[in-house]
């Protein structure tokens, strides 16, 4: 499975990784690799074993609809780099027209 | 705003318009989706979160087994398969009102899918097929900083995360052809059904102007219903009945433009303005990436039949159900309850109906003098500031002789800028019929003496032309008067 240095760039993108033409070409290869590494799974796993997303097998774990106390509103924020009336401050939002 | 528009009938004349809904409902759960936190619209930011809705490390969801349920009997209602075994999803992007920069959703494996609702307007059925509903959280509510409120010149934006980790509900429709000019119409009916479905289930509050029901708009042209689908605009923000009818005909007649210029549509997201247009947002150009994959906080959610089957017994009798029932009690024409249902206002109607007004008066005054309100102040029935006993009230007074038609109309004027109760309006303005058939006889001697040769047609047996001194008379007692009476004492004089 070829990755290209392209495909790097996109992926940077979408993760919101500033990468230069140098990281990208030098990562290409690099993950190239690791889908190879990871691949191999499918080759040990025979058609009776099903994908699987998780490490449990269980199903329905729910809890009841029941309301428990929120943190106090001063604690949340203090975790915050910035706030202004009771709400996180955040920078000014790009890529959007309106 | 700069689009250039086609006339309405003129796109409609060449091109087949496809439509495409997405509708979010909250649901009224006690506690939010994955956390105990309680789910209520408004109050001080950021009192209502926790670890788990402010995605910090190491927190864990738990799935709320209520928001499970509704969604399955929400399911079930749109005659959909419910899945026997489905998972959440991460649907990856950055925004900041989304703490954990995923939102949990699901991808290809929804809740409930292949569903169908048939809806009846202007006497034929359209059946809307609905591709998936599907269980998701909202995200938390921006606000942006700067003179217009708008993101593209706020300076920065401030977040309130009450909201996030809500439970939604999405409902997707495969599109929708074959509704050519009804297709703002339908789109409007549709919504308006899902919000009385979703209100005889009890699972959510559908409050559009507070965000519980959600429509996004998407709609395409086509020059004839056998071409391919065209190009889509996603219209977001739509939040009444009236705008998803206004914004859809706005997006029809800027797209047939587009194509009649020869141009080409753009796939994007567009932004409604309640002032009548849209402006484009986020271009669709470069599709979404969101890098969706199971979410491994969260193990599936396996519906037995046995409890899929339980929660089946649970369905409400159904508004089609309700509607046919109510349109048997009250004795209306297929058209006039159609009306009344694509009007949102059958349970305004029901309960005028509870407080004494006959289904007649009732529909009356909702489908005429407050709908016309309604749409003058750019809001839905239920928003106006009457409420269905009072226009009870109203018509009770009508029926007494206290006030007349026109009286009553300045009645709800009264009540509705807050004036109190009808009585005290009637008291207050003084909004009395003149019964007193001396002041009437008196105003109608006037006129006549006033109106010779009107008089005079009259008594040559030219009965029509009573209108014109009717008209006097009632305008001279500031319509005061009930206008039967005033036509007897007129005819009597000139017989």
């Amino acid at each position: 499975m070829a990755i290209t240095a392209a495909e790097v760039a996109r992926l940077g993108e979408l993760a919101r990784i500033r990468l230069t033409a140098e990281e990208t070409e030098t990562l290409a290869p690099q993950l190239e690799v690791i889908l190879a590494a990871v691949a191999t799974v499918s080759e040990v796993a025979g058609d009776d074993i099903p994908p699987t997303s998780h490490a449990l097998d269980l199903v329905n774990v729910f809890r009841a609809d029941e309301v428990q106390p929120s943190l106090p509103a001063e604690a949340v924020l203090a975790a915050a780099p910035a706030t202004e009336d009771g709400r996180f401050r955040v920078p000014r939002i790009l890529g959007e027209e309106q | 705003m700069t689009d250039r528009l086609l006339d309405y009938d003129e796109a409609l004349a060449t091109f087949d318009p496809v439509l495409g809904l997405e509708v979010h409902v909250e649901l009224n759960t006690a506690s939010k989706m994955f956390c105990g936190c309680a789910n209520v619209f408004g109050g001080e930011p950021n009192t209502r979160t926790c670890p788990v809705c402010l995605g910090l490390p190491g927190s864990l969801p738990v799935v709320n087994a209520k928001a499970i349920e509704s969604a399955i009997r929400v399911g079930l209602a749109l005659n959909c398969t419910i899945a026997p075994w489905c998972r959440f999803a991460r649907k990856n992007y950055f925004y900041p009102d989304m703490t954990k920069d995923f939102q949990t959703s699901q991808y290809d494996e929804p809740i409930a899918y292949d569903g169908w609702v048939d809806l009846e307007l202007d006497g034929e059925t359209y059946r809307i097929e609905i591709e998936r509903a599907h269980m998701e959280e909202d995200a938390g509510k921006l606000t942006h900083a700067g003179a217009s409120g708008r993101i593209g010149d706020a300076e920065y934006s401030l977040v309130d995360y009450n909201r996030a980790g809500t439970p939604l509900i999405e409902i997707v429709t495969r599109p929708i052809t074959g509704t050519g000019a009804k297709a703002p119409q339908v789109a409007k009916a549709y919504v308006a059904f899902l919000r009385e479905l979703m209100l005889s289930l009890g699972v959510s509050d559908v409050r559009m102007e507070q965000g519980s029901l959600r429509c996004d708009a998407n709609i395409s042209l086509r020059p004839s219903s056998t071409s391919p689908l065209g190009l889509r605009t996603e219209t977001k923000n739509v939040n009444s009945l009236r705008s998803i009818e206004a914004a859809l005909a706005y997006e029809i007649r800027r797209q047939a433009a587009v194509l009649s210029s020869g141009g080409r549509v753009t796939q994007e997201t567009r932004h409604w303005h309640e002032e009548g247009y849209t402006t484009p947002g986020r271009s669709k150009e470069q599709a979404e990436d969101y890098r969706y994959f199971p979410e491994p906080d969260l193990v599936p959610v396996a519906p037995s039949a046995a409890w899929v089957e339980e929660l089946r017994a649970t369905l409400p009798e159904l508004p089609g159900i309700r509607a046919a029932r109510l349109q048997a009690e009250w004795g209306f024409t297929d058209a006039e309850l159609q009306d009344v249902v694509n009007a949102g206002a059958l349970d305004l109607i029901e309960a005028t109906v509870a407080a004494g007004a006959t289904p007649a008066a009732a529909r009356k005054w909702w489908l005429t003098e407050l709908a016309r309100r309604a749409n003058e102040a750019g809001i839905e029935l239920a928003e106006l500031a009457i409420t269905p006993a009072q226009v009870a009230a109203v018509q009770a007074l009508v029926d007494a002789g206290t006030v007349n038609d026109k009286l009553a109309r300045q009645v709800i004027d009264g009540v509705l800028a807050g004036e109190g109760e009808p009585a005290a309006v009637v008291a207050s303005r003084g909004l009395v019929v003149v019964s007193d058939d001396g002041a009437l006889s008196a105003a109608v001697d006037a006129v006549i003496a006033a109106n010779p040769d009107v008089a005079a047609k009259i008594r040559d047996g030219k009965l029509q032309a009573a209108g014109a001194l009717i008209g006097a008379v009632m305008k001279d007692l500031r319509g005061q008067a009930d206008a039967a009476r005033v036509r007897e004492l007129i005819l009597e004089r000139l017989a």
